[in-house]
């Protein structure tokens, strides 16, 4: 059975894609085992030996750099019997022991000890038993993705149209160079995970869910575009289909940007440092392509499940689905590395505004997600989600359509159906 | 007066917290607002992060008094959606010590029971950090920060209610 509809002027989705365990068993090996999966940002690991634990694609996973600077991905698992080698968050490794039988693999996840190797057989090579890693492992502009399919495309050309936006992230920074800040947001939404998706390029929602954020905004005296009657805020973004299921809304900054657009909220203080860090920007870039990283918003979505929130602070998000109807959500905040104290704390704090479990923003999506997953229970009954806004239209798409959503579907659709 | 007469006790801290907590658990939050400072700061630190400084590190919540007057503001609408209908709160405060003099510090522990229709308790553990100010005879909270014991949020979910 078809989960997507893709007709002329009919797009819908099958509400037992986001509630079938079938539909997400199927999803792990079709979706999680063949597609480019975010691990990590470069600078999370400076030094030899730096290592974090996290989970991707449901494996753990050890993120490091190696003896030799070179960035890795261990699947965390002793060959030995299979106890998690590391079990810190992080920290800096000289060598990773199995305490379970004692075990050592080095930094480089050689096998470098066994206790009592004696007692194996002829045959028992340590060569052969150093940690593994995925097939692939590949980064972009610092972004390091993993892949379980040997078989998979080069990561370039999986990011398709996705790289002109990464790269519009990394030229905030003087040197190309963008470091994730410390402090980590992790938390469980218990909804499906492709709601996630759906929400973090979602403008069609901003107006009715996020009135509270936008009364904030307005009352701290930042000066918004009103939309004419009829319309949705933001005003004149659009909506893209960037290939491969990636997508994004690229909108008019109404919001401000640390990188470089002052609004009442970073405080008079903070204007001289913005309008410093606008001014280098320009000589950089020159007028027009500063234009294009400042004074723009992009909501960005690599397939499936990364996304960057490119506006009023640089959001790294990534999700892991846990079950059917529950997700562990992963959230950092990305800054030039040159940033000076007082332009990282103007960042962090614009951040905060919208973003995050304590923000004024996320709690309402989080809500609405789980309200959307509640609602699922009824799919039997109520087979159908629409997913149709701009499908009449010609040539370009707002924000607040939906074709960027049916990108992503369409791909989805692809990849469980085949 | 002497300087033991301007000292702040114990019971005086422990008084004041309860009544803070009996104030927030009934959603009475412009009697909550009464009792900081002009400058008061609340802060939530993220759970992998707990020592940090907000000016160089993501936290959950890093408010100054603008952002925790408006997050009151945001919280009495009706659409703030992730507290509407309001969550039931319960607090329990122990445990608690005064750290400093001058200014006052004092530190507490917590439990916050939250609940929601058709939903788990959620148990949210941890320690306040409290700094106050005595203006005009009234013992005021200039800083006040809820440090989580969670390792990370996980099922906690958002803090979408003052913590």
């Amino acid at each position: 059975m078809r989960l997507v509809v893709n007709e002329s002027l009919r797009f819908e989705v099958h509400r037992s894609a986001l509630a079938d365990p079938a539909v997400h068993e199927l999803e792990s090996r079709r979706i999680f085992e063949r597609c480019w999966i975010y691990v990590g940002h470069e600078s999370e690991v400076r030094a030899p030996g730096d290592f974090k634990t996290r989970s991707v694609a449901g494996r753990p996973v050890i993120f490091c750099r190696d003896s030799a600077g070179r960035v890795r991905v261990f699947l965390n698992t002793c060959r030995h019997r299979g106890t998690l080698v590391c079990r810190e968050r992080e920290g800096n490794a000289e060598r990773y022991t199995c305490f379970y039988h004692g075990w050592t693999y080095d930094r480089d996840g050689a096998l470098y000890a066994v206790p009592g190797q004696g007692a194996y057989p002829p045959g028992f090579d340590k060569n052969e038993l150093a940690l593994k890693e995925p097939p692939k492992v590949a980064a972009y502009r610092g972004f390091v993705f993993l892949n379980f399919d040997a078989g998979a495309v080069s990561l370039d050309e999986y990011l398709a149209g996705a790289r002109e936006y990464i790269d519009l992230v990394a030229e905030q920074s003087p040197s190309g160079e963008m470091e994730v800040i410390r402090g980590t947001q992790e938390y469980d939404i218990k909804a499906n995970w492709k709601l996630l998706v759906e929400n973090s390029f979602d403008d069609y929602h901003l107006l009715s869910t996020h009135s509270t954020w936008l009364n904030y905004l307005k009352n701290a005296g930042v000066e918004m575009k009103r939309p004419a009657k009829g319309e949705m805020l933001p005003a004149h973004g659009v909506g893209k289909d960037l290939g491969n299921g990636h997508g994004v809304v690229d909108n008019v900054n109404f919001r401000g940007r640390p990188v470089a657009r002052w609004i009442p909220i970073y405080g008079e203080a903070a204007k001289p440092e913005i309008e410093r860090i606008r001014a280098e920007l320009v000589r950089r870039l020159g007028e027009k392509r500063a234009a294009r990283v400042a004074d723009t918003n992009r909501n960005l979505i690599v397939f499936p499940n990364l996304v960057l929130n490119d506006g009023s602070s640089v959001t790294i998000r990534t999700f892991q689905p846990l079950a059917p109807d529950r997700m562990r959500v992963s959230a950092w905040a990305l800054g030039p590395k040159e940033e000076s104290a007082t332009a990282r704390a103007v960042r962090l704090d614009s951040f905060l505004t919208f973003y995050g479990p304590g923000g004024f923003a996320t709690p309402d999506d989080i809500e609405a997600l789980e309200a959307v997953q509640a609602g699922m229970a009824a799919w039997r009954e109520v087979p159908w989600s629409v997913m149709s806004r701009g499908m009449a239209k010609q040539g370009e798409q707002l924000n607040t359509d939906e074709l960027h959503l049916r990108a992503f579907w369409i791909q989805w659709d692809k990849l469980i159906s085949r | 007066m002497g300087q033991a007469d301007l000292a702040v006790t114990r019971a005086q801290i422990e008084d004041f917290l309860y009544r803070e907590a009996a104030l927030l658990d009934a959603w009475q939050l412009d009697e909550w607002l009464a009792l900081l400072t002009e400058d008061a700061t609340y802060r939530v630190p993220s759970n992998d992060a707990p020592g940090a400084d907000p000016r160089a590190a993501l936290f959950t919540i890093a408010d100054d008094i603008a952002r925790i007057r408006a997050r009151v503001t945001r919280l009495k609408d009706r659409s703030a959606h992730a507290e509407y209908p309001p969550s039931r709160t319960r607090r329990i405060i122990s445990n608690v010590r005064i750290v400093g003099e001058e200014p006052p510090r004092a530190e507490a522990n917590f439990v916050v029971y939250r609940f929601r229709r058709n939903e788990d308790v959620r148990q949210y553990v941890g320690h306040y950090k409290y700094e106050f100010r005595v203006v005009a005879g009234k013992l005021l909270i200039a800083k006040r920060e809820a440090v989580l014991d969670a390792m990370e949020l996980a099922s906690l979910g958002a803090v979408s209610f003052i913590l």
